[in-house]
């Protein structure tokens, strides 16, 4: 065997595995016996194509030899018995189930993609078995990612194919009447993916930039499968302008720097170009949903040069119209602070009144600080102290405890500074 | 293929509601009966007397232990079931959310095991 020969196969094997896992997946009905199947096809060609030279459409004979091995595995296992016997037809069919054109390549990918985000399935088995599948990453490498034992993972992935069996959860893009809410459930693993990758210094920073960039391919293969959705650029738009700020968000020994203090310099100029066209055209929209209006802020964020020139009117209004669609509390925090930097610090506290008042929020940390922070604007030195104080108590990640650790000592440092003024 | 619909309620809130209401409830749950069956889902179901009729046994040792009452304390109870053919996990939840119970109660679906025949 040559070493061409081998190189191509590899090449193959990273762009179409995933297309071809769907397609047997469909054909098979079963999600381990296509992942078998898939291994058995690269096999087979590894030996045959030595001999008989690269096939002509090489995604189809690969599809084709891995059903006919499975077909053959399925006959010598007593365990398929019964599936043999519904779905016998199906398997002895050739050729006409193959999809011949690129669309219906796709439309596999898309059943894939609805089954693995399937809401009776537990939302951490979602995640992991789109990862598994749709981007191909192995047991061990989701397991890192998600700080969980290898085993438990293998065995949250065993489950969810067992259960997409037994329970025969379809492979199949749903009805145009369950349409929209499915593709929320397909929208929010994805953002999952992202989120569980960009949480502050949670975990290896590696393992975590890699999480990012599988949810952003996936949000690519979103916009790909489903163009017309106007939801799939905005997660795309929302996820590349979050990650093009990755590099700013830390300081090299893992201090947290806030957006008003990066270094924007440092932001990802070529992701941002691209967040910002996908904003503007999820915008023209007839019906924007609540990822691209928050696509919408981060854009005016990362299209101001500095923090002065951020359009805070806008964002208030954006925040206003996110609550509208979707009231969410920490959306009513985010909309309070930038009503602060438009209206001033007072009408924004007016704001956070209101929240505390219905008794919100009352453990989390981001509250208090933006209390303190609107204080300390105010030049109310004590209170903010006092609100710094109680935000630490609340807060659980170690960057942001230094951060306000930091914004103590400066409050006192200012007022020891005033008090020798004084003097 | 089989799935059993389990319909799950808060039997002291059904007990507690007017007598009116039952007969809506029980007017509605004919119907729906009646609409799955002419749609050849139905394969079976039936409403059950309350927790308070319920026996429970077990062996244990070779020996009988019977008694009163349901195995756990839950919020809530089992309070009938259907038993339906669909074709596949969608179609079976389909059926589900349109029974009368599942406005109040909640439904688990669960695929009947089918063990192949030797």
């Amino acid at each position: 065997m040559t070493v061409r020969l081998e190189q191509e196969i590899g090449r193959l094997y990273q762009a179409e595995s995933r297309r071809i896992l769907a397609t047997l997946i469909r054909l098979l009905g079963d999600f381990d016996a296509a992942e078998e199947a898939l291994q058995d096809a690269f096999s087979v060609a590894l030996e045959q194509w030595a001999r008989d030279g690269i096939p002509s459409n090489p995604r189809t004979w690969l599809v084709s030899t891995g059903r006919h091995r499975a077909i053959d595995r399925m006959r010598r296992d007593a365990r398929f018995v019964s599936q043999l016997d519904e779905s016998g037809d199906a398997l002895t069919v050739d050729a006409a189930d193959l999809p011949e054109n690129e669309s219906g390549v796709e439309d596999d990918r898309l059943r894939l993609i609805f089954t693995c985000c399937h809401p009776a399935l537990a939302p951490d088995a979602q995640v992991a078995l789109t990862l598994r599948t749709i981007c191909g990453l192995t047991t061990e490498e989701i397991a890192r990612s998600f700080l969980v034992p290898v085993p438990t993972m293998a065995q949250r992935l065993v489950r969810a194919t067992g259960k997409i069996r037994d329970a025969r959860i379809p492979y199949r893009v749903p009805p145009a009447s369950e349409l929209a809410d499915r593709i929320d459930a397909v929208l929010a693993v994805v953002y999952l993916v992202f989120t569980e990758g960009y949480a502050a210094t949670l975990g290896d920073e590696l393992v975590r930039r890699e999480l990012c960039g599988e949810a952003i391919r996936l949000g690519r293969l979103l916009v790909e499968l489903m163009p017309t959705v106007s939801e799939t650029s905005g997660l795309l738009a929302l996820m590349l302008l979050h990650d093009a700020r990755r590099d700013a968000r830390s300081t090299p020994t893992g201090e947290l720097v806030l957006l008003e203090e990066q270094d924007r310099a440092r932001w990802n100029r070529q992701q941002i170009d691209e967040g910002v066209r996908l904003v503007d055209a999820s915008l023209r929209s007839a019906r924007v949903g609540p990822y691209a209006i928050q696509a919408a802020v981060a854009a005016l964020h990362a299209k101001a040069p500095t923090p002065a020139d951020t359009d805070w009117r806008q964002i208030a209004a954006l925040y206003a119209l996110l609550l509208e669609r979707a009231p969410n509390v920490v959306v009513e925090l985010n909309h309070a602070v930038a009503v602060a930097m438009v209206d001033g610090p007072e009408t924004g506290l007016l704001l956070l009144d209101a929240i505390e008042a219905r008794g919100e929020l009352r453990d989390y940390h981001l509250l208090a600080s933006a209390r303190a922070d609107l204080l300390r604007r105010l030049g109310r030195t004590d209170e903010a102290g006092k609100a710094y104080e109680a935000a630490l108590g609340l807060v659980l990640l170690e960057p942001e405890r230094r951060f306000l650790e930091r914004r103590i000592r400066e409050l006192q440092s200012h007022d020891s500074d005033r008090a020798q003024a004084r003097s | 293929m089989q799935y059993l619909l389990l319909i799950y309620h808060n039997e002291q809130q059904t007990a507690a509601s007017a007598a009116a209401a039952n007969g809506d409830m029980r007017a509605e749950y004919r119907s729906f009966t009646e609409s799955i069956a002419k749609s050849g889902h139905y394969k079976g179901g039936n409403a059950l007397q309350p927790t308070n009729t319920a026996t429970t046994v077990r062996v244990r040792n070779g020996k009988r232990q019977a008694t009163d009452g349901p195995f756990a304390e839950a919020r809530e109870q089992l309070g009938g079931y259907y038993l339906v053919d669909a074709k596949d996990l969608d179609e079976a939840i389909g059926i589900a959310e349109r029974i009368p119970g599942a406005r109040t109660g909640s439904i688990e679906v669960r695929p009947v095991l089918t063990v192949p025949m030797s």
